[in-house]
């Protein structure tokens, strides 16, 4: 059995938060620029050389890449042999809290859908917790914007659909979301399991490596084959037209009922942020 | 070569800009987005004064990120406009002759823009750090309770803008995209 302080982990979010908006992950960086290489569209090009310019700044300056900080999506993976002394998720709101408080972010959350009173210090974070064998502590800071947030789909598809209703399915909705999601975008995707669990299928989706394909040859090449579908549209970067409309397709799937065939599409521009650390 | 436009935007000059146009933006623009819209129109249906001068004005959809000490203004780059739909045409047919956002507008919007002669820019989505350089002076002139959601007036100086959609209603996110698939046959 291993303590872990909630203190600890107050400290951990709070740094996460900040890092994870001013500084894009360098897989992301490397998608970017090997896009800008590749396109040939004048008006496209422009848009690729100022994104590549603003995250720069944000490097630079420590300042948000995007002034959508998000909501703080937090995912945490708890080694079954840890005991954390205190109370787990009111020490990550604590996190969230200082971290957009003390780093200059926008705080979007409010507390209610309809009433919609900000709260203030973007808080509740939006947790996603799992238990893996181990004596250690993962957490993972994903603020999500909205613009590309509300652009997300899900199909409860039949499994006579198959593969090509699943692909036709993402291919959709990414032309349907066009310029709103800030091209070029990260597409999640989750496949199988239930209602619920595709659609965390596809926000885990979006925290995994860019350059990183599925495990299984057959989704790989899923991923590969809608990728290509995607930028042939034509959408380009801000909808401006452009060989250059996603950057990646992550997908993620699991077993599922014999008369299920989830697929959840979740969203994301070219801002996909995301900081880890292993306590 | 990028048009220069300096406001107040006059409903002539809205006139002359064309869909796919580039443009350097300086002077006055205000910001608002859901919840101020919403007041915004709330004002209008009851008659009363609006805290800010619609003539002729230029609204940015922007929520800012803080003002880090010795800047003017965080982090500020475009929301998505749609959620606007449902208010942009009242402001649009008592003045206001300009919109800063990115994404796809309603008929409804681009009908209202056309009557009046109105244009709508797109500025990059996501790039609220670079345009953040452009904001000289940031001032909060109303609804302060609404945080990042409370409407500014800023100084801008050559805040780089596209013409998405213009007063004919001709839009770039059609024209682009076609042009674009054109070149691959």
């Amino acid at each position: 059995m291993r303590i872990i302080q909630a203190s600890e982990i107050t400290k951990t979010i709070r740094r996460l938060c900040i890092d994870a908006n001013c500084h894009l992950p360098a897989d992301m960086k490397d998608r970017i620029t090997c896009a800008r290489a590749n396109e040939k569209w004048p008006v496209a090009q422009e848009i690729l050389d100022r994104i590549i310019e603003n995250y720069t700044i944000a490097d630079t300056n420590n300042v948000p890449i995007c002034q959508d900080t998000g909501l703080a999506c937090v995912f945490v993976e708890i080694g079954q042999d840890v005991h954390v002394e205190g109370d787990l998720t009111e020490a990550i709101n604590e996190g969230v809290r200082q971290g957009y408080t003390d780093g200059y972010l926008r705080k979007s959350a409010v507390r209610d859908p309809i009433d919609r009173v900000n709260t203030k210090d973007n808080t509740p974070a939006m947790i996603y917790f799992d238990i893996v064998p181990g004596d250690k502590l993962k957490l993972t800071v994903a603020p999500k914007g909205a613009g590309s947030e509300n652009m997300s789909r899900l199909a409860m598809l039949k499994p006579s659909d198959g593969i090509e209703g699943v692909k036709d399915f993402i291919v959709k909705a990414v032309e349907e979301a066009g310029p709103n999601p800030c091209p070029p975008i990260i597409v999640g995707v989750g496949v199988g399991g239930t209602f619920d669990k595709a659609a965390f299928m596809a926000k885990k989706a979006l925290v995994r490596k860019t350059d990183e394909r599925n495990a299984d040859p057959f989704w790989a090449g899923v991923e590969a084959e809608l990728l290509e579908r995607i930028n042939a549209l034509g959408i380009g970067p801000q909808g401006f037209g452009g060989a250059t409309t996603a950057l990646a397709v992550n997908i993620e799937k699991c077993a599922t009922h014999i008369a299920c065939l989830p697929v959840a599409v979740n969203i994301n521009c070219h801002v996909t942020r995301h900081e880890s650390e292993v306590l | 070569m990028s048009k220069t436009i300096h406001t107040p935007l006059t409903r002539e000059m809205a006139r002359t800009l064309k869909s796919g146009e580039s443009c350097l933006i300086t002077g006055t623009i205000y910001t608002a987005r859901d919840a101020a819209h919403k007041r915004l129109c709330e004002l209008v249906a009851k008659g009363e004064k609006l805290p800010l001068d619609i003539e002729n004005a230029i609204i940015y959809f922007v929520g800012p990120t803080p003002a880090k000490p010795g800047q003017a203004i965080g982090s500020a780059g475009p929301t998505t406009s749609y959620r606007m739909d449902a208010y942009s045409p009242t402001l649009i047919n008592i003045g206001q002759t300009g919109m800063i956002g990115k994404g796809k507008r309603s008929a409804e919007v681009v009908n209202a823009m056309k009557a009046n002669g109105a244009v709508y820019f797109g500025a990059i989505g996501g790039a609220g750090a670079l345009l953040s350089k452009c904001i000289k002076k940031a001032e909060v002139i109303a609804y302060d309770d609404l945080g990042a959601e409370a409407i500014r007036r800023l100084e801008v100086e050559d805040f780089p803008v596209v013409v998405i959609i213009d007063s004919e209603g001709n839009n770039l996110y059609e024209t682009g995209r076609n042009a674009y698939l054109e070149t691959l046959k």
